[in-house]
């Protein structure tokens, strides 16, 4: 598939998400690495990926990026500007970025990623690299999305007790240290490594990365690398992918329902929703659920 | 409402792109999904960068006085690759004697220094909800 096709079948899967499944339907069924990078905003995912691709690139394999940018919660507009990052890339037939705005989604990418990330595994890329919007503590949704979840950080990102809550640090396979020219990396990395012990995970997952100049780039790679042969090996993968299936469902149930309401007079919210729910189960139950 | 994609994209050799960034914050605040492509850009860059984020419109910011060539070379790749139909406006330092030329190689609408941007905006507006409504999408 070319990428001026690829790209117009984003944009209906966007803009259209019902069409979405008969778009999916006609398209071969791949599995190739899915791998999400996450992390605060400005501590470095979209130079890092544009480093990331590069490595890619010189393996002599094809990869998409989709990166998420937030859309406004007033006026809906968004400004997209992670492809900035990945300008020397702009004319390589073997890299396809797609920018997004976020739509209101709160976790972190947008309602339509479950789709689009199928579209780009069925177009013929060898990887799939997703970037989250530059994310809070709690937008964890890419851990569904992704194979292989990288949370990126740099010095100054704030001190241990940042570390030990829940949420965005909890759902990374590789821990990548960014900026690590800069003062305050050596005890980021002690700290990251102090509260790793913690949950059973080793010092091994954290790599030192400069986006700027490069080193530990090559590190990181092979750590995504063996993470998916690891991923493969151990049957993970399908669970993950299971895992996929039923929350690409649950936003699909979630989007329905939000549809629907919002055509609603709703007069008491209790008593409606679970007459409406009961309904809608029952109907699922009894197998007519199918088609909209 | 329907979402348009913009793209706004700085061609040539010139570093200065604050006009562009207030074109672009203006799009956004009016609702559009705007995507910066950064400086100093080709136009065989514009032009990939158009076709993989599928946009309806885009917008040149050109200062260096080259406006004439790179819109020109802009245009013809554009229609060389299939997206001939994609409206392109320029904006920046322009002498209006330039103004028509720019017209007749292609360019939907030039706006030079001083224009309100709640002008860029409706033009902005009228032209894809024109260019909608004719192609019947």
């Amino acid at each position: 598939m070319d990428h001026k096709h690829i790209a117009k079948l984003i944009t209906r899967i966007e803009n259209e998400p019902e069409k979405a499944r008969e778009i999916l339907k006609n398209l071969p069924k791949r599995v190739v690495p899915v791998i999400g990078f996450t992390g605060s905003p400005g501590v470095g995912k979209s130079t890092l990926l544009d480093q990331i691709i590069g490595k890619i690139r010189s393996k002599g394999k094809t990869v998409a990026v989709v990166a998420v940018d937030p859309s406004s919660p007033f006026t809906q507009g968004a400004f997209l500007a992670d492809r900035v990052r990945m300008k020397r890339h702009y004319l390589d037939e073997g890299v396809f970025i797609r920018s997004m705005a976020s739509r209101g989604a709160l976790g972190g990418l947008n309602e339509s990623i479950y789709d689009v990330v199928e579209l780009l595994e069925s177009s013929g890329f060898d990887f799939v690299l997703i970037e989250t919007v530059g994310v809070g503590q709690a937008e964890v949704e890419v851990r569904y999305v992704s194979d292989v979840v990288v949370l990126v950080l740099s010095p100054g990102y704030g001190d241990e007790m940042q570390l030990l809550k829940a949420g965005v640090m909890e759902i990374a396979d590789i821990y990548a240290v960014n900026k690590s020219d800069l003062i305050g990396t050596d005890s980021l990395c002690e700290q990251l490594s102090n509260f790793l012990a913690l949950t059973g995970k080793d010092a091994s997952c954290i790599v030192r990365t400069s986006a700027l100049n490069g080193s530990g780039v090559d590190e990181l790679m092979d750590k995504i690398e063996m993470t998916w042969k690891n991923l493969i090996e151990t049957e993970k993968l399908r669970q993950i992918r299971k895992q996929r299936i039923k929350h690409h469902a649950e936003n699909l149930a979630r989007r329905i329902v939000q549809k629907h309401f919002s055509t609603l007079e709703i007069q008491s919210p209790y008593e409606e929703v679970e007459s409406i729910l009961k309904i809608l189960c029952e109907r699922i139950r009894t197998g007519q659920g199918g088609g909209t | 409402m329907k979402k348009y994609r913009i793209l706004i994209a700085k061609p040539g050799l010139d570093g200065h792109d604050r006009g562009a960034k207030v074109v672009a914050h203006a799009l956004r605040d009016a609702g559009f999904e705007v995507i910066y492509t950064g400086l100093r850009q080709t136009p065989e860059q514009i032009v990939r960068t158009a076709i993989q984020e599928d946009v309806h419109l885009i917008g040149l910011s050109i200062l260096s006085g080259a406006h004439l060539q790179l819109s020109k070379k802009i245009i013809e790749l554009m229609k060389k690759e299939g997206i001939g139909d994609i409206p392109v406006f320029v904006g920046g330092i322009i002498p209006p004697d330039d103004v028509p030329r720019l017209l007749e190689i292609g360019v939907t609408r030039v706006f030079g220094p001083g224009t309100p941007l709640s002008k860029i905006v409706q033009e902005v507006r009228n032209v894809l909800e024109g260019v909608t409504s004719a192609s019947g999408s």
